[in-house]
């Protein structure tokens, strides 16, 4: 789909406000039998309708966790307790929890600052290590000049789609015992998620590089600039949308990982992201069961502000990947 | 708070070591001689990536191959291994599953989301309305089997529900039900947190899509007296078929490898397992790298035609352009 390049942006808006502009006044409904004026409205009313239960359906239990997440222990486990609606009878709530998980000592303690902080030391390097390494090997994908260039591109294509399973427990052994990376430290995962980003990266940014003008290029060319200075000063300068989507994706599938994490971490509290810690509370029955939804929400803020507040980017993203490939 | 300390100075150093290697790397290229600069450029702006993607695919990907084919002490075994997998109750569930997960969520995420993006099109307030049903993408599996074991929380008939789904069946004069250990339908309990997590991906791409359809092709179908649904299945659906395979293909390989929802909410008991969890249970559970492995092998084939299929494309429209 060669409908939608994802670099301007400014075509598509125009074309959405062209059939705005078209689609609103002066349809033919106006001058159409009453009849179909009124199936049309009919068939958007349910339409609506529709809509407004799908839109329920997919906001209900995340909500549920939020308000379950600021009720009183007692509400929610023990023979007093109740569901999370019943707090819009009683208005009963507490922070608790949230303190709880994050600031209490102990050996009780889910200790969820720590582990927040493991989740940022891991994806803020990996994001970095993937966004330079995949625009530079994009970039020459984009516009090097050697043979076998396609279908080395389609095999790095085709490398998205191995199944993480499938390197784990091989790379595991090779980080161990070859490379004696040490077991507790965040060097075995940041190494073992760039790897896996790449594909993905290159794939994305590769789509948006070469849409680059090729007259820029050979302008700064015949200006005596070298690849390095075309890379530095014009591609990676232009190329700060599909950077900014491929940063948030990078950002959330690391974040929200928990395969990688449960194999390369080890575990412990040095090491170990929200995530895995979030699995290991919840996947215990027991007597602190009331602190789950506080948990989970800690550990689901940052993607969810970082999503919501990046949205644009993130489509933008998936649409140059997506559409064109 | 001492152990931000240490951290912060691990996240430090890897960048700093990160930033001078890639200094490196541009001094070097940068100062060559005239006769191979060029081909340096080439060598030294692949080579990192290419490096992380031998050692961190490829070699584990043909890895992986051979240990599909030995037991737990090593051995070969022939195809001991993929005669467990197609043969014992479990290993079989499992696979079954995994085609019922493959088979339903591209499709039910796809079909809500595309009903979604045609209602919510144009609608007042449209872009809040998609936030909404987009949110469940950027939650962790793991959040959403928190939020969802919220959701199909039992108790005993006669206490107090508190999971919303009891609720409402206790409220409709049903008793509650035991919705992740009944099997088999509590595969589909799980595959319904999958579809949710899933149509907010196919709505945003299938609703820029039905923006890109052109209005005067709809407009002459709405002329010539085609009713809305008519506009929709022969105007709308076929502008839009590229992103529809798109969404579908995108959907189905995470479902393939769908892992953490599956771990989080059942662990793969009462008969929940999939292939991607099988794996990991097998490869660091159980003791059998060799089943585990050929688990991932039969995962890789299955996602195999995908991803011929997807190439083919690719090059169509690299030839295009």
């Amino acid at each position: 789909m060669t409908v939608m390049p994802a670099p301007d942006e400014a075509a598509n808006s125009s074309r959405t406000q062209s059939r705005k502009d078209k689609g609103r006044p002066a349809t033919p409904e106006d001058s159409a039998p009453i009849m179909r004026r009124v199936k049309t409205k009919l068939t958007s009313r349910w339409a609506t309708a529709a809509a407004v239960i799908i839109a329920t359906i997919w906001t209900v239990p995340t909500f549920g966790l939020l308000v379950s997440s600021i009720r009183p222990a007692a509400k929610q486990v023990g023979p007093r307790s109740d569901g999370w609606w019943n707090f819009f009878a009683d208005w009963d709530f507490t922070f608790k929890h949230y303190v709880d998980v994050t600031a209490a000592a102990g050996s009780q303690s889910a200790n969820l600052s720590q582990y927040f902080v493991n989740s940022l030391a891991i994806v803020i390097p990996v994001t970095v290590f993937v966004l330079v390494l995949a625009s530079m090997a994009a970039y020459i994908f984009a516009w090097g000049n050697f043979r076998g260039r396609e279908a080395s591109f389609i095999f790095v294509f085709a490398l998205q789609i191995i199944p993480l399973q499938m390197a784990l427990i091989p790379l595991l052994s090779l980080f161990t015992q070859v490379l004696k990376l040490p077991p507790g430290s965040y060097a075995q995962l940041w190494i073992a998620h760039t790897m896996f980003g790449l594909p993905l990266g290159i794939f994305l940014l590769h789509n948006f590089i070469s849409e680059i003008p090729g007259e820029v290029i050979e302008a700064a060319k015949v200006d005596g600039a070298g690849h390095t200075t075309i890379f530095w000063r014009i591609i990676l300068p232009l190329s700060v949308p599909a950077l900014a989507s491929l940063a948030i994706f990078q950002f959330l599938w690391v974040w929200n990982d928990l395969l990688v994490a449960l194999v390369f971490s080890g575990g412990t509290a040095d090491v170990a992201p929200i995530t895995q810690r979030l699995a290991e509370i919840s996947g215990t029955r027991g007597n602190r069961d009331f602190l789950n939804p506080a948990a989970a929400f800690v550990s689901i803020i940052v993607p969810l502000a970082v999503f919501l507040g990046l949205q644009r980017f993130f489509v933008r993203g998936l649409l140059a990947g997506g559409l064109k490939g | 708070m001492e152990f931000l300390g240490g951290k912060f100075l691990q996240v430090f150093i890897a960048l700093a070591v990160f930033a001078a290697l890639i200094g490196l790397i541009m001094l070097i290229v940068d100062r060559a001689p005239k006769s191979v600069k060029d081909k340096l450029t080439i060598v030294g702006f692949l080579a990192p990536a290419a490096i992380l993607m031998l050692v961190g695919l490829v070699y584990p990907a043909v890895q992986t191959s051979f240990l599909a084919f030995t037991n737990a002490s090593g051995q070969p075994n022939g195809v001991d291994n993929f005669v467990w997998m197609f043969t014992q109750p479990e290993a079989l569930a499992t696979l079954r599953n995994t085609v019922i997960w493959t088979v339903l969520v591209p499709l039910l995420s796809t079909v809500f989301g595309l009903a979604y993006a045609v209602f919510i099109d144009k609608a007042r307030g449209e872009n809040a309305l998609k936030a909404l049903v987009f949110m469940p993408v950027g939650i962790s599996m793991v959040g959403a089997g928190i939020i969802w074991k919220l959701v199909y929380d039992y108790r005993g008939p006669g206490i107090e529900q508190t999971g919303v789904v009891n609720a409402v069946r206790v409220a409709l004069g049903m008793d509650p039900k035991q919705f992740l250990l009944d099997a088999p339908e509590n595969t589909i309990f799980l595959i319904i947190v999958m579809v949710w997590i899933q149509t907010g991906f196919a709505m945003v791409i299938l609703s820029a899509a039905i923006k890109g359809v052109p209005v005067e092709l709809v407009e002459a179908a709405r002329l010539d007296g085609a009713n809305p649904w008519q506009q929709f299945r022969n105007v709308t659906v076929p502008g839009i078929r590229g992103a529809l395979v798109v969404v579908l293909t995108t959907i189905t390989i995470a479902t393939l490898k769908v892992f953490d929802i599956v771990r989080t909410m059942t662990a793969g008991n009462y008969d929940t397992s999939v292939i991607a969890n099988e794996m990991y249970t097998q490869a660091f559970r159980a003791g059998e790298p060799g089943r585990g492995a050929a688990l991932a092998l039969v995962l890789f084939l299955l996602v195999l035609p995908i991803v011929v299929y997807n190439a083919r494309v690719l090059r169509q429209q690299r030839e295009i352009r």
